[in-house]
């Protein structure tokens, strides 16, 4: 059996659909008897859900209306040129 | 109705004729080019100055260079990574502006240069599971925000980049001025990190042996 330090350092590729055939193989194989290696794959996996979702990142309040009324006074002096 | 990847294809083929039509006059498409942007914008210039009123004065005045700049884009078809690139710059400048650095010289030497270390997991308890709605719970939120906020900077753009706006490896490895392999590295560096100071908030909570056999116990059950 792979050990779980192989596992661990191709867990990334693994979850990006970036590991070989092989390795793929090997970490879902090592993943059916491994408690510890399977709390790290889930944890992770579950951590990415969160972190990528968009609404975990709340932005400022009026963060775009500032933004885009900055915005417009550049374009239209830009315009005057 | 146009699927989600094919709302997708549409908006990022009809970028480079958003930017056509910005550099023959029509300025105000500007707004709708850098709508899709903002968040992500804030964000990357947030990781890097950890303040918000620094970050939304930083994504001003880049959003600035971009405009002006637009011109020199020569690719584009991707105008995402360059203008991540230029947010980047301008957070950086704003950091070195601020003299923030001298303050953080040490957080980064000692994270810099440490991407051949090895990171190994240290909690593995398993972790419960968590509601669709949980990213609206402002504890979950506040975690999130602080284990991002104490990930080194080298690893936090990366992760901010990829896994929070969704770049793949290579427009990663363009917005950071890296090779793919560095961004591979660093990736998988901080999603171990995150997961590990995430860890103890999400863990399941641990039931005692008498909690468990109270649990298994039918004599128990039936007098509550």
């Amino acid at each position: 059996m792979v050990s779980c330090k192989t596992i661990i350092a191709n867990l990334s590729e693994y979850f990006d659909g970036a590991a070989s055939v092989e390795m793929r193989e090997k970490i879902e194989k090592h993943l059916r008897r491994c408690h510890r290696c399977t709390a790290v794959y889930d944890s992770t996996r579950k951590m990415l859900v969160i972190t990528g979702d968009e609404r975990i990142f709340e932005l400022p309040t009026g963060f775009s209306e500032r933004l885009h009324g900055f915005l417009n006074k550049v374009i239209s002096n830009s315009g005057a040129h | 109705m146009p699927s989600m990847e094919e709302k997708a294809l549409g908006e990022r083929s009809s970028e480079p004729v958003l930017i056509q039509r910005i550099l023959a006059g029509e300025k105000d498409l500007f707004h709708d080019l850098i709508r899709p942007y903002e968040r992500g914008a804030f964000l990357l210039a947030y990781s890097i100055l950890r303040n918000q009123d620094d970050a939304e004065e930083t994504v001003q005045q880049a959003m600035v260079k971009i405009f002006s700049h637009l011109a020199q884009l020569s690719e584009s078809d991707k105008f995402k990574q360059w203008a991540m690139r230029v947010i980047e710059n301008e957070a950086k400048m704003y950091r070195r502006k601020r003299r923030q650095h001298l303050y953080e010289s040490l957080d980064e030497s000692s994270t810099e240069a440490s991407d051949d270390k090895p990171f190994y997991p240290k909690q593995f308890a398993d972790w419960r599971d968590l509601p669709s709605d949980a990213v609206e719970q402002k504890e979950v939120r506040e975690a999130v925000a602080k284990a991002l906020a104490e990930l080194p900077n080298i690893y936090r753009a990366v992760f901010v980049l990829r896994d929070m706006q969704h770049l793949d490896v290579a427009e990663t490895a363009e917005a950071l001025g890296l090779g793919e392999s560095a961004v591979k590295t660093r990736l998988h560096r901080a999603r171990l990190m995150m997961r590990e100071s995430l860890s103890p908030i999400f863990a399941k909570p641990k039931v005692s042996i008498w909690e468990r056999w109270k649990g298994s116990n039918p004599w128990l059950a039936a007098k509550r």
